[in-house]
């Protein structure tokens, strides 16, 4: 789960790491009021979940009350990458000197926390990591001690941060540690860090994302999640709980466990078509979300076809037979072609419950992906 | 015959009074796994799924003479579960929960290097020697005996790999499902090496997906240590960069690490054929024997 830079800052000036000043708005006025209060210059920031937002337009440095009206009304409404902006973080400007980088993550390799800090911050650190990956002092961290204060020392002195600052920087990679640890946090990343012309440091950007896993223990920032959809579909598999990726292609695909449906998806685009979607329904999927399922799929209007392939191990092929039938019933004439490949716990039953005057069946995972992708062609021709 | 679990090993269900665990022992018991007893806190005494149960695993190991167990508890204390696992000390732990949080695996591996249990998942469907003993939710009736190995971080796609062998009279040794999640106590490397180990294990099936780079280390492991032949199987050529595609550890990072091609091809590397389809899979297999 992301949190938006707002409320990571939030959480930061809790913990007591300095962030800039700043006020939340969500129309063209309150900028206005806020920067009023704040003064110049003033950084106007889109609150959205994706990366790349200045790049991408969505942040203005204003140094009047004309720049900042401009600003507001260039940005608030905006499309960023697919999702509209409806609020800005209005921030003061800071007049830093120099940029640094600092963030913890998980290293899945290692199994172990990693704190990263360079020099080179303020640009995007994955091509910093990929062009001159020596430039990211990394140390990795025991999760059963947390983080040694020398070891927010260690890192920061190896990534050659002014030594005059290097005390700070590590006071706050330690807290950002803490945090990390506190919050179950799954990344943390502050990008940049400024060192300001009055020699503070600051935390002028956050990062936060947080193990959806462990929501159940951190209610507080459960509370935050502000549910994110790139589109109304996304939103609808939210609100059924799929595990659902909306991809550009006409062949719909539903199935049970994430290994075998990212299997479908390559079958339907190694034999000539292209996936609509994953959708996972996940283990021990009963009739009803097997009819949500066919619903949630058939409401992608680019979809011609569907597939629906299930190896049931907890999942029962006659409960899935029962959903299809459920789903396909209610339609006067079917909206889609769909073929059905069952296999596993009761699969013979399930085959003799689907009602074939509706879909297609297949014996095989194969074939049920040919059909599938030759249906789809069809309907385009 | 087989790796990690064979007719001796003698299994302590957590959470056997569970739905999951109580429904899932008695699946394993009617395999024919040597089920000897269930740990549940509070519950000591009581019998469940035909077997004593125990307020502690300790206490069932050493009641019952248990070696491993399987996990089914809630997300929350599956990682207090795993540890406890570790403490009794057992020789092998296999935790089928699904949503573990990452910090409390983190927690657990380093523990892990410090004993000398192996863990198999979590988020995994477990594992099976065919005809002696499954430990975990695997539809045992799809496996037949054998002499090929097989390794898989997704369940549903071991079983559909494992049905187009068994379809064409190709049995199993072993087949582990090691789990989705971006930390697990047995990787790939793990596995093969224990079945490069099995003398008679012949063949080795390898389904890796998209995310991390396990299956990266597992070539180059393959490449410098394995005689036995591994038919290899990458799923998620079609994961667009930055969605995570169900499984916690299945996502293509934005700086393009964990493609499905970076792994196909440091598996043709180190001379494993990567199947395009489950079928080609079971095709290369056929062709090792």
């Amino acid at each position: 789960m992301k949190l938006h830079e707002y409320q990571a800052k939030e959480v930061f000036a809790e913990a007591g790491i300095p962030v800039p000043e700043s006020r939340l708005a969500s129309s063209v006025e309150e900028v206005v009021e806020a920067v009023g209060e704040i003064g110049y210059p003033a950084a106007i920031k889109a609150q959205v979940h994706v990366g790349g937002r200045g790049k991408a337009g969505g942040i203005e440095i204003v140094t009047s009350e004309d720049e900042a009206r401009e600003a507001a009304e260039s940005i608030l409404g905006m499309d960023l990458k697919g999702y509209t902006v409806d609020r800005v973080l209005v921030e003061a400007g800071v007049d830093f000197v120099d940029e640094l980088y600092v963030g913890v993550t998980m290293d899945r390799s290692a199994g172990e926390p990693v704190a990263m800090v360079s020099t080179e911050g303020g640009v995007d650190i994955e091509e910093v990591a990929a062009e001159t990956p020596e430039a990211i002092a990394r140390e990795h961290v025991d999760p059963a001690f947390g983080m040694h204060p020398f070891e927010s020392r260690k890192v920061v002195y190896e990534a050659g941060v002014d030594r005059e600052f290097a005390g700070d920087v590590a006071s706050i990679l330690r807290t950002l540690f803490d945090l990390y640890e506190e919050s179950d946090a799954s990344e943390i990343e502050v990008n940049p860090v400024m060192i300001t012309a009055d020699d503070e440091v600051v935390a002028a950007d956050a990062v936060m994302n947080i193990d959806e896993d462990a929501l159940f223990r951190q209610p507080d920032l459960a509370d935050m999640a502000e549910a994110s959809y790139e589109d109304d579909l996304e939103r609808k598999a939210g609100e059924y709980g799929f595990d659902y990726v909306r991809l550009s292609g006409n062949v719909g695909i539903i199935g049970n466990g994430a290994g075998l449906v990212m299997t479908t998806l390559d079958l339907v685009d190694y034999y000539g078509g292209e996936p609509a979607n994953f959708l996972d329904i996940g283990g021990g999927a009963k009739a009803e979300r097997v009819a949500n399922a066919l619903d949630m799929v058939f409401s992608d209007e680019n979809v011609d076809s569907v597939v629906f392939n299930i190896f049931g191990g907890i999942t029962r092929g006659d409960e899935v037979a029962k959903g299809i039938n459920e789903a396909l019933e209610q339609f006067d004439e079917i909206p889609k072609p769909v073929t059905v490949r069952l296999a596993g716990t009761r699969a013979e039953e399930g085959m003799e419950i689907l009602n074939t005057d509706l879909v297609t069946v297949e014996k095989t995972l194969e074939s049920a992906v040919q059909r599938a992708v030759a249906d789809a062609e069809e309907v385009n021709q | 015959m087989s790796i990690l679990v064979d007719d001796d090993t003698r299994v302590v269900v957590q959470g056997i009074t569970g739905g999951e665990g109580n429904f899932h022992a008695e699946q394993m018991i009617e395999y024919g796994t040597n089920v000897v007893a269930g740990a549940v806190p509070g519950k000591g005494g009581q019998t469940s799924a035909g077997v004593p149960v125990y307020d502690t695993v300790q206490k069932a190991a050493i009641e019952e003479d248990a070696d491993a167990s399987v996990i089914f508890v809630p997300p929350a204390f599956a990682g207090d579960a795993i540890f406890e696992a570790l403490d009794a000390p057992l020789d092998l732990a296999v935790a089928i929960t699904e949503g573990v949080p990452t910090q409390d695996m983190a927690k657990v591996n380093k523990r892990l290097s410090e004993v000398d249990t192996r863990l198999i998942g979590p988020n995994c469907p477990g594992i099976i020697t065919p005809g002696e003993a499954k430990l975990g939710i695997l539809p045992g009736n799809i496996f037949s005996e054998g002499k090929v190995g097989l390794v898989s971080r997704s369940g549903t796609l071991t079983y559909q790999v494992v049905d187009s062998l068994t379809q064409r009279g190709i049995g199993q040794s072993t087949a582990v499902g090691i789990g989705g999640d971006p930390i697990i106590g047995t990787s790939f490397v793990d596995a093969l090496a224990a079945f490069e180990d099995d003398p008679d294990t012949e063949a080795v099936v390898m389904c890796g997906e998209i995310g991390g780079e396990d299956e990266e280390q597992a070539a180059a492991y393959i490449a410098e240590n394995m005689e036995t032949p591994v038919a290899g199987f990458i799923a998620g050529r079609t994961a667009p960069p930055g969605k995570r595609m169900g499984h916690a550890g299945a996502i293509v990072s934005g700086s393009g690490t964990g493609t499905a091609q970076s792994k196909i091809d440091a598996l043709n590397d180190a001379g494993v054929p990567v199947g395009d389809t489950p079928e080609e899979v079971a095709d290369n297999v056929e062709s090792f024997l």
